[in-house]
């Protein structure tokens, strides 16, 4: 016997109750401000009570666009730009690959993949002792 | 000794700044707060010399301690436990016996006045407290005595919140939380059986980037976390507003994921965080799995009933009082019958019958 | 601490105490009532009692053709409320929950727009039969402190109710705490006031009825 033996199914009448055209609204929102004032923005997926089905549901509105982006980095992120540009899908995971924070990104370029000022600082120290190793 | 910064910390061991900053991320939605808030929590965390932390389990499970080392953050226990010094927790340290309790002692004295105290699992104080004892001292007599030079506790599951299972009727070892015999100190609860593990470390972070406590409810209980019912986030709400209940685990209801109120579900009387935060990584909720919140972030949860019993059943026999009743006031208006027949036959019997020599008289 | 163990309290030692009060209560009146009893007639029966007195429980309850205006009001107010009263108490499913839960019986719930609107229209017509007693001079005058007593130990279960299926202004858990807790108080209160006319009603009714049939009238 597997899982689909067992009659269960995902109620398709909750995609009725909105949340997800609140949210599309909440995006629009921020996008408009975005263009205005160039204020990023984060909404927080975590924080709102969907059901799998309404997740899906703003999977599918939002779809996916031209830019994809992996981080490695105690345990991996997965980052893509959307249908609509600028509106980023941000998930990450940890080693055992749980998500542990699932965010959309009002942005040009999601926050966490520019080259942060330590690690580029940190990075040129390592570059030097290196270059000063060979000599 | 002061302990290092997170920072230095974290360099040492060659973490970017950008895992860093991921696992801030991951920290503001644990703590839910917003999520654009990550880039400053790391600005401070990274800065903040670690705190020394005691943790002592008394009357308990173990399973608070089984929570928070499964927490599924950044390879995250790690990292947690980065950001504090564990100098004693009796299950995980590596040294026992004297050596144990010595660096408990040292680090008390070491840190008077500044070292976090974690404390799960009830304490029982009926005979003197002699019903947990750990190296031949009792429960009471090391919390008051790890309380006295802490700067703040954290009472980790609902036993050490609430007393939980062990304060349970009869409660024969006269268990208590921390908060009944700790009134001097700022006290947070962290109640669930066991609690998110999330919320635990959200709260030492909380206490680390501000350096104070979170926003408290009334039972002591971190707001961020506890300042919503599961009914309230629940997925399954709609099905609540709608008046669809499932009646039997496997009933049609129950496969079309509608509302388990009438199986006993106890989400709208619970504050917890689990409809958003979920547990095993997120994976689910138990309402998510098809069964209903048993309320165990709650004070007296095991003796409110059956968890399968709906929030409106009495939790006490109401069928047998009304029959005793029924036979009470009928035996009760029995006898004020007869008191008022008996009443009236005397009344009867005093009159004086009137005559026709009467009405002459006068 | 405090709102759960109430909230246990109530729905255990609490509810105990008020099916005790209301029950030793109503038993004790209406078996006292009862036992006063009456002379046994002793003129030969025109007609039966108990189709005289069942007539007339069911004749009394129709509303009546003959009403003033004031008198229209007033009882279709009254049926509003408590046709409303009994919907809401019989046919909401969380009542179905408890009444399983002591008898073991249940019926099929009403959807809760069917519930949300009888709510509404009940406390709608015992708000508007309150402004009518303070308006009306003879019901002004009639009024003593029984009668708002018994209106606001009524009401508040009702409102109560309401808000928590709403979950207006409270939390979800002080507002059943206070929905039970009011019920309770009408459960105390009610076989010592004018309330106990859940069950004299009909006995009174009947009463009239009978002698009535009895001496063959047919009303």
């Amino acid at each position: 016997m597997s899982l689909d033996d067992i009659s269960i199914k995902v109620a398709a009448d909750l995609n009725s109750i909105g949340s997800v055209d609140a949210l599309l609204n909440e995006i629009a929102t921020r996008l408009e401000r975005f263009i205005a004032s160039g204020e990023t923005a984060m909404i927080d997926l975590k924080s709102l009570p969907f059901s799998p089905s309404e997740y899906e549901a703003l999977r599918t509105a939002l779809g996916r666009g031209e830019v994809s982006a992996r981080l490695e980095t105690i345990g991996d992120s997965e980052l893509y730009e959307t249908h609509y540009a600028g509106v980023w899908w941000v998930t990450h995971y940890n080693v055992e690959g749980d998500v542990i924070a699932d965010l959309i990104e009002i942005a040009a370029v999601p926050a966490i993949l520019h080259s942060q000022p330590e690690d580029v600082q940190d990075g040129l120290e390592r570059l030097q002792r290196t270059l000063s190793q060979e000599k | 000794m002061e302990h290092e910064t997170l920072e230095q910390r974290l360099h040492e061991q060659g973490i970017s700044r950008r895992s860093f900053l991921k696992f801030c991320a991951a920290m503001a939605t644990m703590m839910a707060l917003p999520p654009g808030s990550a880039s400053a929590i790391a600005a401070t965390l990274a800065k903040v010399k670690r705190p020394s932390v005691i943790w002592l389990s008394f009357q308990e499970c173990t399973g608070c301690t089984e929570s928070l080392t499964r927490s599924h953050s950044p390879t995250l226990e790690s990292m947690i436990f980065d950001m504090v010094s564990l100098d004693y927790h009796h299950t995980l340290q590596a040294a026992s016996g004297h050596a144990a309790e010595q660096a408990r002692d040292d680090a008390m004295k070491e840190f008077h006045g500044k070292y976090l105290l974690l404390v799960d699992g009830s304490i029982p104080i009926k005979d003197g407290g002699v019903y947990s004892t750990i190296a031949g001292r009792t429960n009471l007599d090391m919390l008051l005595e790890a309380a006295e030079g802490a700067a703040a506790i954290v009472a980790v599951g609902s036993c050490a919140a609430f007393g939980g299972l062990p304060n349970a009727q009869p409660n024969p070892t006269g268990a208590v939380a921390v908060s009944d015999l700790i009134k001097d100190k700022p006290i947070i609860n962290i109640s669930g059986c066991p609690p998110i593990p999330a919320v635990i470390t959200g709260v030492l972070a909380h206490y680390l980037t501000f350096g104070a406590l979170p926003a408290l409810d009334a039972l002591g209980r971190p707001k961020a976390f506890y300042g919503e019912t599961i009914h309230d986030r629940c997925y399954r709400r709609p099905m609540y507003e709608q008046g669809k209940f499932a009646r039997t685990f496997d009933d049609e209801g129950a496969r079309n994921g509608w509302c388990l109120y009438e199986l006993g579900c106890k989400g709208p009387t619970t504050h917890n965080a689990c409809a958003t935060t979920k547990w095993n990584g997120g994976t689910s909720f138990p309402i998510e799995s098809g069964h209903g919140c048993i309320g165990c972030s709650e004070p007296k949860f095991w003796d409110a009933g059956s968890f399968y019993a709906p929030l409106p059943a009495p939790t006490a026999d109401i069928a047998s009082v009304a029959k005793t009743a029924a036979v009470v006031g009928a035996a009760a208006a029995v006898i004020a019958g007869a008191v008022d027949r008996g009443k009236k036959t005397q009344l009867q019997q005093s009159l004086v019958k009137l005559t026709v020599e009467d009405l002459k008289g006068d | 601490m405090v709102t759960q163990e109430i909230l246990l309290w109530v729905r255990g030692t609490g509810l105990q105490i008020a099916v005790a009060v209301f029950v030793i209560g109503m038993v004790f009146r209406m078996l006292h009532i009862r036992m006063l009893g009456r002379k046994k007639s002793l003129a030969q029966a025109r007609g039966s009692e108990w189709s005289g007195g069942l007539r007339t429980i069911w004749k009394r309850s129709l509303v009546s053709t003959r009403l003033s205006a004031r008198g229209y009001f007033t009882v279709i107010a009254g049926f509003i409320f408590h046709i409303g009263f009994f919907v809401t108490l019989l046919f909401l499913s969380q009542h179905i929950d408890l009444i399983r839960a002591v008898l073991g019986l249940h019926w099929p719930a009403m959807p809760r727009g069917v519930i949300d609107m009888a709510a509404v229209l009940s406390i709608a017509a015992m708000v508007a039969l309150l402004v009518h007693r303070f308006v009306d001079p003879v019901k002004r005058l009639l009024s003593d402190f029984q009668d708002y007593l018994t209106w606001l130990l009524s009401f508040l279960p009702l409102l109560s109710g309401f808000m928590l299926l709403r979950e207006i202004g409270f939390e979800y858990i002080t507002l059943l705490t206070l929905h039970i807790a009011s019920v309770e108080l009408l459960l105390i209160v009610a076989p010592f006031t004018k309330l106990a006319h859940m069950f004299t009603t009909f006995m009174a009714r009947w009463y009239n009825g009978a002698v009535n049939g009895f001496k063959g009238i047919n009303i």
